[in-house]
């Protein structure tokens, strides 16, 4: 278990580094939310005294740590426009990206792998060009503008799917999962493509191995030998992007839950931008941070988990 | 010649030729081998790296083809079945059930990440009908019928955790698991440990009495040949180029080539540090042969002829060279 303990450590500094390097950028960032908040024509005490309420004149490294030592209890403090608690706002909005972000993710994988399964049934045959064309047409288009022609092609023209807004789970189930379809196939038609080339190049080197050919030689159908076979040693580069695609998928995400008027972690992130509200911006920004490197550590534990002779070098005594 | 009928070859390889597109032009990498295996018998295939004798038994059972741009020609029955007639499933179900082959390298020809017993038990289910506990009991018997020490505990762990000898074992109790009448083994102990190659190769010998399988027994090394086949092709550049029991061959090779192997061949009454006989030259550019024989560059024994004529496989009796100056017949190689 000595590598975990290795794991967890290095984990804790990256969230230090990040929380930290956040605080700086939020803290250069132009403008003064005491001018947001009591609007330009506030005379200079006013703000002043507005800025000593909500404690922005300490030195930013001493308002970092008190940050820093609320956030380890999970008090990211309150939002200066409303005062709301920013872990609450959070933990309101954060049901609906991971929704989003697992939806898309479904999708994604859900195109990329039989369509990398089917191109290297025939490397260089009319479906692996095609699809290769296809991803490559994708992968040029702006997440925003998919957006915008999926509205027009499945709510405006065939009048399918609601074009935005958001309706709760515990409103209606399918009413949900409607307005949800459209925000995860701009995201998930986008981020198969990479996937399926990566699956794809990874699945042509495990297929040229000699354990392929001995399953082939074992009278095994192709798709036996491609599934059973061939699948599971190709997938490690597979599970790597998908750990660090994350990070596209949130910045991803903004737009989208901004294009389809959800109420998601990314909406709230780009109104405590708009209204420079730095302690919810520090608050959103650390919390993703911290999501996506978890993500990552759980996906170098999935290594283990797929290939035993990880395993064998993690975990031997 | 009716195969079927119970006396005919087992196996049966007419004028086999596998070609592959380069922007050189067309490789031949097998270029019209013919020979019979008869069952319960071993078959050596002999030859230097390059020599065509993987891909001439690799196209033999559909295994090269397909996807790599080879061409493949030639008649091979098996008990009088053409395979090349074959549909794909048709091809399937033969190399399932009648068919077992043995790989040279058993750190890459085990699947890393499935544990033993399932790649012995996977044929079984699909080839024989077993169901999951029956092969899986029948991988564990199977483990220590290869000699496998505590065949329970390893039946359930994966290929890494073995050593490069248990591997090949595992191998071979994969190749042997269906029963089947062929066993293929492609340099089974090149890529094993000097120590453990005698085992393997007496572990296949054993397998291949008891159960009455045909061997191909693929290698480099006439020494490896020597003990265990009953008879010898020697390849060079795609061509078999001597045909003989390996009584004959030891006693005395027709063909130049097959001298120069053997005076390659290490002896025990040599004189400790004797240097090693060793053939000049290189093997041919097979996307550039010339007219004559392709060993001619090589060859201690070349006339004008062997620069301008291939010669053919001569047929005398059951033996038969490719030579225009054979030796002569019972000229002992002595190095």
């Amino acid at each position: 278990m000595h590598w975990l303990a290795r794991q967890v450590l290095r984990l804790a500094v990256v969230l230090l580094c990040v929380t930290l390097l956040t605080y700086l950028i939020v803290n250069i960032l132009p403008g003064d939310v005491a001018i947001v908040i009591l609007g330009s024509l506030a005379t200079p005490q006013d703000i002043a005294g507005l800025r000593a309420d909500l404690g922005l004149d300490r030195p930013m490294l001493v308002r970092y740590f008190d940050w820093l030592g609320s956030a380890l209890s999970g008090d990211l403090g309150r939002s200066y426009r409303n005062g709301e608690p920013v872990a609450q706002a959070i933990a309101d909005r954060l049901p609906v990206s991971l929704q989003l972000m697992v939806m898309a993710q479904i999708i994604a994988l859900g195109i990329a792998v039989p369509a990398a399964l089917l191109s290297v049934r025939r490397p260089g045959g009319l479906f692996d060009r095609m699809s290769a064309s296809a991803a490559f047409g994708f992968l040029a288009t702006p997440n925003f503008m998919l957006g915008i022609v999926l509205i027009y092609l499945f709510s405006v023209t065939l009048d399918l799917l609601p074009a935005t807004g958001f309706t709760p789970m515990s409103e209606s189930l399918w009413g949900n999962f409607e307005s949800m379809i459209l925000p995860s196939l701009t995201l998930g038609l986008i981020e198969w493509t990479v996937l399926m080339r990566v699956l794809r190049s990874d699945l042509l080197t495990t297929l040229k191995e000699d354990f392929i050919l001995l399953a082939r030689a074992k009278g095994l159908p192709p798709w036996r030998v491609l599934l059973l076979h061939a699948l599971r040693p190709s997938s490690f580069t597979l599970i790597t992007v998908l750990g660090l695609n994350i990070g596209g998928l949130i910045g991803g995400a903004v737009i989208v839950e901004q294009i389809f008027a959800l109420p998601g972690v990314g909406r709230l992130l780009l109104g405590g931008i708009f209204n420079r509200d730095l302690i919810l911006v520090q608050g959103t920004v650390s919390f993703i941070a911290a999501g996506f490197v978890l993500i990552n550590f759980l996906v170098d534990m999935l290594y283990a988990v797929l290939d035993p002779r990880v395993r064998y070098v993690r975990f031997r005594s | 010649m009716s195969g079927a009928v119970s006396g005919g070859p087992l196996l049966s390889v007419r004028d086999a030729r596998v070609g592959f597109g380069t922007v050189r032009g067309l490789l031949r990498a097998v270029d019209g081998v013919s020979f019979d295996l008869q069952a319960g018998r071993t078959l050596g295939v002999v030859g230097e790296s390059g020599s065509g004798k993987s891909v001439l038994v690799r196209s033999l059972i559909g295994l090269v083809g397909g996807g790599s741009g080879a061409v493949v020609g030639g008649q091979v029955l098996l008990e009088g079945q053409d395979l090349r007639g074959l549909s794909a499933a048709g091809l399937r179900e033969v190399l399932g059930r009648d068919i077992g082959i043995v790989f040279q390298d058993p750190m890459t020809s085990l699947n890393p990440v499935m544990k033993i017993g399932r790649q012995i038990g996977e044929g079984l289910q699909l080839n024989r009908g077993l169901d999951g506990a029956a092969a899986a009991r029948r991988a564990v018997e199977l483990l220590a019928e290869v000699g496998i020490p505590e065949p329970e505990r390893r039946a359930v762990q994966y290929p890494h955790e073995l050593s490069g000898g248990m591997r090949q074992r595992v191998a071979i109790a994969i190749a042997i698991a269906c029963e089947p009448k062929l066993l293929i083994a492609d340099e089974p102990t090149t890529a094993l440990d000097v120590t453990v190659q005698r085992q393997i190769l007496d572990l296949l010998q054993r397998e291949q009495r008891q159960r009455g399988m045909a061997m191909i027994l693929i290698t480099h090394d006439l020494g490896v040949a020597a003990g265990r086949a009953d008879d010898i092709m020697v390849m060079y550049a795609g061509r078999a180029v001597e045909m003989a029991t390996t009584r004959e061959i030891f006693r005395g090779p027709r063909m130049p080539y097959t001298e120069a192997l053997l005076r390659s061949l290490p002896r025990l009454s040599d004189v400790a540090h004797t240097r090693l006989s060793a053939i000049p030259g290189r093997p041919p550019d097979l996307a550039r042969r010339g007219m004559g024989c392709a060993f001619a560059p090589r060859c201690t024994y070349r006339s004008d002829r062997c620069e301008t004529e291939e010669p053919a496989l001569t047929r005398d009796g059951a033996r038969g060279f490719a030579c225009f100056n054979p030796l002569a017949a019972g000229s002992r190689v002595v190095a």
